[in-house]
């Protein structure tokens, strides 16, 4: 076997595409045979970790979690593949500190009465603002979607049009946003589990709204994803040339930036805001290490992103680790392995 | 009546003027190299022909079976293009999307001229390479096929051979020479490298904001000389 792998290492084409193609079907192979003595050797371990897993799932919040994680990861996969290429993997990032912010700004909202409003504007008038703002505290979601979906067309505009550039402009718009959300927290109630939790997401999250909201959402995605693939990929090869063509490459934009948004803010409970990028860089950056047509990236990182996802929550269930941090760790782990691959490829 | 004639164009950004009154007329099978300065409104004045932005006044009229967004554009390529996961099929067929109206998908007649301009330029037996794995010229080679599945009458090339080495760049105005003379497209190219360019071009443009000279290559040539005489003399 090792004997096997250095061979393949060895053979090293000297010049690009000379025999590509044996060395990485070598490399895959050994790479594959190595897994499956792994699992071999570990086989009762994980048949353990499948059977508790499978007993976990008749909880309810379990199966809802992994309904909305399913479908929120293939979403995020193939939206990301075009915000990668189109180096716009830091939007994910930034809107979801957006979220984070307004999440806070949110929850705050429910300490507003309407006897602290100033006494100068009429009782009915105190009262309704009260009672907007109860509204909003209590189901956070409507307002945090509208607040990061505008932040999405701010974003883009400002990568686009403004001479700041793209990256500096989505810096300064998560830090802020954090930075008032956290201001927020500390005025109201303090740093406390809800806070943790938006941070770094919690399985218990998603309710049966968020249900039906990510299966809207990904039907939304999946539709729109298959139906302008080849405008969506002109866009995302060429803008000036896409342009030029008659495409209205500024809507697509607008489009991707509006579904990301949606994502993102479907995701961020679950995933946590300081994670929830990763849903969107990760498979694309994988499958780009060793896939090389835009057909078989996409198809590729939506695969990887869904299984990566299953992995993580059975490894959270079963282990009892954090549920993002465990999808980003299996994330990470196939990212090394894709890349390991594509190296002995190139 | 002409491929594209711009009359009295005059485009602005925030007070600056950026193409001062430029006219002029692009045939069919016309050979144009558009020559300046950085700055002088080369690139304003390729993106007023694509209709990217709106002269503030004058008028730029399309005819002669030339339609606005049917004009082959290869653009400048961008550090992201050079290492995208596409094939090259993938990317040479994307230059069909301006004919595709509502349809959705490609369909046979897109595939059929795909695969046409792919071997016109020689690049059919990349057509499953990856376009991140070709070298400069086969890549530039590969745009020019996508551009021309957007064309049948016109290619705008915003300075082509930049980043090619001599050989590759020489291979490359050889293909544009051969679409020009066998094939009657016509084409307009910025460019920097004045002197391979004037050897295929049949007239030239300089700019400068304005428009400082607009003819053919001999007239420019006669010019150009006279002008020199006439500082020797």
């Amino acid at each position: 076997m090792g004997d096997l792998l250095q061979r393949a290492l060895m053979k090293k084409p000297g010049r690009k595409g000379e025999k590509p193609r044996r060395s990485s079907a070598i490399a895959f192979w050994v790479l594959l045979a190595l897994m499956i003595v792994w699992i071999l050797f570990h086989l009762k371990d994980i048949g353990a970790a499948f059977v508790e897993f499978g007993a976990y799932l008749q909880y309810k919040f379990i199966q809802r979690a992994l309904v909305v994680g399913t479908l929120v990861s293939l979403c995020a996969s193939l939206l990301g593949v075009t915000l990668v290429l189109k180096r716009y993997s830091m939007i994910g990032d930034g809107l979801s500190h957006v979220g984070f912010g307004a999440l806070t700004v949110a929850m705050a909202l429910g300490f507003v009465t309407a006897e602290g409003l100033p006494g100068f504007l009429p009782g009915r008038l105190r009262r309704g603002i009260a009672a907007l703002c109860g509204s909003i505290a209590a189901s956070p979601l409507p307002f945090t979607l509208v607040v990061v979906v505008l932040c999405a067309f701010l974003l883009l505009r400002l990568s686009e049009r403004s001479r700041m550039r793209g990256d500096s402009a989505i810096a300064l718009i998560s830090t802020s946003a954090l930075a008032v959300g956290v201001i927020v927290t500390s005025m109201t109630s303090g740093m406390n589990v809800d806070v943790y939790n938006y941070m770094f997401g919690s399985i218990l999250a998603m309710s049966v709204g968020d249900v039906w909201l990510s299966a809207i959402l990904s039907a939304v995605v999946l539709v729109l994803f298959v139906l302008f693939y080849p405008r969506i990929f002109a866009v995302t090869f060429d803008e000036p040339f896409a342009r030029a063509t008659g495409v209205n490459a500024g809507s697509y934009n607008l489009l991707i930036a509006l579904l990301t948004a949606l994502t993102v803010v479907v995701g961020m409970r679950m995933m946590g805001t300081l994670l929830i990028s990763s849903l969107i860089i990760f498979p694309a950056l994988s499958s780009m290490r060793v896939f090389s047509h835009f057909k078989t990236v996409t198809i590729s990182s939506a695969i990887i992103s869904v299984v990566c996802f299953v992995m993580g929550l059975m490894l959270s269930c079963v282990y009892s680790l954090p549920t993002g941090a465990g999808i980003v760790a299996v994330n990470l782990v196939v990212f090394i392995v894709f890349s390991a691959i594509g190296a002995v490829r190139e | 009546m002409a491929l594209m004639a711009m009359k009295d164009v005059t485009i602005a950004f925030e007070g600056t003027v950026a193409v001062d009154r430029v006219s002029f007329e692009v045939n069919a099978g016309d050979y144009l190299v558009v020559v300046g300065e950085n700055g002088s409104g080369k690139s304003t004045l390729i993106r007023a022909m694509l209709g990217l932005v709106k002269p503030r006044s004058g008028s730029i009229a399309y005819g002669d079976g030339l339609v606005k967004n049917r004009i082959g554009y290869l653009p400048q390529q961008t550090a992201a293009q050079r290492d995208f996961p596409a094939s090259v099929e993938e990317v040479v067929l994307s230059g069909c999307v301006n004919r595709m109206g509502r349809r959705c998908f490609y369909n046979k007649t897109d595939r059929k001229k795909a695969e046409e301009n792919m071997a016109l330029l020689d690049v059919l037996k990349f057509r499953k390479r990856s376009y991140r794995n070709l070298s400069g010229g086969q890549q530039q080679r590969a745009l020019l096929a996508r551009a021309l599945c957007a064309t049948d009458a016109m290619l705008l090339l915003d300075e082509p051979v930049t980043g090619l080495d001599p050989t590759a760049a020489a291979e490359f105005y050889d293909v544009i020479r051969t679409l020009n003379r066998k094939y009657g497209v016509a084409v307009v190219m910025v460019s920097h490298d004045l002197g391979s360019a004037m050897r295929d071009a049949g007239k030239v443009l300089v700019m400068n904001r304005g428009m400082d000279f607009f003819g053919s290559v001999d007239e420019y040539r006669a010019k150009f000389a006279e002008g020199a005489v006439t500082a020797r003399g």
